[in-house]
């Protein structure tokens, strides 16, 4: 018998599979197809303080392995998440939930996790900073260390819940940006979120999203992901989200090689709606073919000094 | 929604670079006309939407024009090829709204395909569908024999003359005000042109939209209506006049 219990900052998950934010909205749509109490846990939908319509159409793209979305951050709002996604989720989920959250200012962000704090199955913040910041010309808090350890301290103080920052991929050096929200205190850390691309239609001679530029997902993006997991790994003590182009249970154990504790799978989920779980069913066959007892021990295992 | 494997059953040209295939499979998931199926192919990352036609127990016809990489594969596929698909999703056409109406059902190119559905589905209730069909020119004009045999009331237009009349199938609806309601499904600007159309109460429109899940899950595909932004894939695609916002 294989246990695939892995604990994130002290909240233990029965698996390390969770839908990553996004991919599930708020979970109504998969609950028709399964059971969601198989799942490690989910993230839902990045969620911002005011209701968001999101961006123009198109705001889906297509490459090799993968796509690309411009969705905007579309969203209901956190008050409205609160009071109609919350009681819903309780009848469809019976796990520890992952709260992932947006904001445009340093206050915004603090706010929302506030709010959560009364929200008994939220056990852990996500919190995206992949969001540009509307008081310093929109440059994105996820690109600048400082930045990004005022939001994990802001954050931090506003709530008594495990902080997990999810980082953006689109740095120069994503290490520095996780040893700077681990400094301010963040319990663990999440990455990556999508890549910054672009497709252009050649007939119209023009973006193929509306937006201009995507965010980048699916397959095509998995050893990005491993290698920063891998970086980041060696430069922190705090839990990993590994995060980025996982499609099946083989790549679940690669992230976890690479140093992740849990595994978020995105895009995937899209183009099938059952990956999560044939990924959970196909856990314990795999991790008895590599010789694993407990899947724990698979994080980082990879380093070798 | 059900994610299930059709067989592709027959395959035939029915105007340039426009099929009808036919499918075996497990239908049970359509539940109403106009509703879609997400369809995966090998080697592309995201399933390609195709309205379905009409269906019975345990097969279904989908019209599809090759335009691209992913039509182009998928309408050379040979007979038997097995496709993973979720079938039955979206609202699609409500044809219970339409019985205090005298309503038109107006199809531009593949837009055709769709409204054969909601034709079945009229017939079934006794009633006889009126239906406009516009194509770019005659070789465009698709299943005209079949709405016929149906014992629809057809009007073609077409943009050169060819055949029927010249022009729009909106110049067909507005040579006919007793037409009060309409199911439409076609191209944006004939869409557009429908919705503008002051002899029209109400009526049902068909959307599309670059999907990436097109059940309803990441918000790829949702537009601004008067209700608030609606996903196409989940809300829609049938959208109702008086919500479009163009
Ligand atoms: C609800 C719905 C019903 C449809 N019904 C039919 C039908 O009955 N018959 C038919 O021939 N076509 C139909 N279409 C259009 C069909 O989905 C596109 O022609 C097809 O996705 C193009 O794929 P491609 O790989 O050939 O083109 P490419 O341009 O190479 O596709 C690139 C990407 O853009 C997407 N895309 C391109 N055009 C469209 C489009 N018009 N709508 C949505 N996504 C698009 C593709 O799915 C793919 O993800 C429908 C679309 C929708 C949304
Ligand atoms: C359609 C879509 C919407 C997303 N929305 C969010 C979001 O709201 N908040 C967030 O932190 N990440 C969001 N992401 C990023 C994913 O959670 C994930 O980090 C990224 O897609 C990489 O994983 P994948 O390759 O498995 O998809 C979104 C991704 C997709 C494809
Ligand atoms: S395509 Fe994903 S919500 Fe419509």
């Amino acid at each position: 018998m294989v246990n695939l219990n892995v604990s994130l900052a002290g909240v233990a998950l029965k698996n390390p599979i969770i839908p990553a934010s996004g991919t599930f909205g708020y979970g109504r749509e998969y609950a028709e197809l399964y059971d969601l109490d198989i799942l490690g846990s989910f993230s839902w939908k990045g969620t911002t303080a005011a209701p968001r319509s999101g961006n123009p159409q198109p705001r889906i793209a297509e490459t090799y392995a993968g796509m690309l979305n411009a969705v905007g951050l579309q969203n209901p709002g956190i008050d409205a998440v609160i009071a109609e996604e919350v009681p819903n989720i309780a009848k469809i989920f019976h796990g520890p939930v992952i709260a992932n959250i947006g904001g445009f200012s340093i206050e915004e962000y603090a706010e929302n996790c506030r709010k959560l704090e009364s929200v008994e199955q939220v056990k852990i913040l996500e919190v995206n900073i992949s969001c540009p910041n509307v008081h310093a010309g929109g440059k994105n808090f996820g690109c600048d260390p400082k930045a990004a350890a005022e939001v994990t301290r802001a954050v931090k103080a506003a709530t008594s819940k495990p902080v997990f920052m999810k980082l953006t991929p689109n740095v120069t050096d994503i290490a520095e940006i996780a040893r700077a929200c681990e400094e301010a205190g963040a319990d663990g850390l999440c990455l990556i979120n999508t890549l910054l691309g672009m497709r252009i239609d050649i007939k119209t001679r023009r973006p193929v999203i509306a937006n201009r530029t995507g965010g980048v997902s699916g397959g095509a993006v998995f050893p990005v992901a491993l290698r920063m997991v891998w970086d980041v790994y060696e430069a922190v003590k705090i839990p990993i989200i590994g995060c980025g182009g996982v499609s099946s249970a083989a790549d679940a154990v690669e992230m976890m090689l690479a140093g992740a504790a849990a595994v978020e799978v995105g895009a995937a989920n899209l183009k099938d709606p059952y990956a999560c779980k044939n990924i959970i069913e196909q856990m314990p066959a795999l991790c008895e073919k590599l010789g694993i007892e407990n899947i724990s021990d698979l994080t980082g295992g990879a380093h070798h000094g | 929604m059900q994610k299930t494997i059709f067989t592709l059953k027959t395959n035939r040209e029915i105007a340039p670079d426009t099929y009808e295939m036919v499918f075996s499979g497990d239908t049970s998931s359509i539940t109403a006309p106009g509703q879609f199926a997400n369809i995966e192919l090998p080697g592309r990352f995201l399933r390609r939407p195709i309205s379905i036609s009409h269906w019975t127990e345990g097969s279904m016809t989908l019209l599809v024009k090759a335009v691209g990489v992913g039509t182009e594969d998928l309408t050379h596929s040979d007979e038997g090829t097995a496709f993973d698909v979720l079938c039955g999703l979206g609202n699609g056409f409500s044809v219970d709204l339409i019985a205090d109406n005298t309503p038109i059902l107006a199809g531009g190119g593949l837009g055709a395909a769709p409204l054969y559905g909601v034709a079945k589905k009229m017939r079934e209730r006794g009633m006889t569908p009126a239906v406009a069909l516009g194509f770019r020119t005659k070789e465009d004009a698709v299943y005209l024999d079949e709405y016929a045999a149906l014992g629809c009331k057809v009007y073609v237009a077409t943009e050169d003359g060819t055949l029927g009349t010249r022009g729009f199938v909106t110049d067909i609806i507005r040579a006919h005000p007793e037409f009060d309601y309409v199911l439409c499904c076609g191209p944006l600007p004939m869409l557009k042109a429908i919705h503008s159309l002051e002899q029209l109460k109400d009526g049902q429109f068909s959307f599309e939209a670059r999907m990436g899940c097109g059940f309803g899950a990441c918000m790829g595909c949702t537009v601004p209506t008067k209700n608030g932004g609606k996903r196409v894939c989940k809300d829609g695609p049938i959208l109702y006049k008086e919500e479009i916002v163009w």
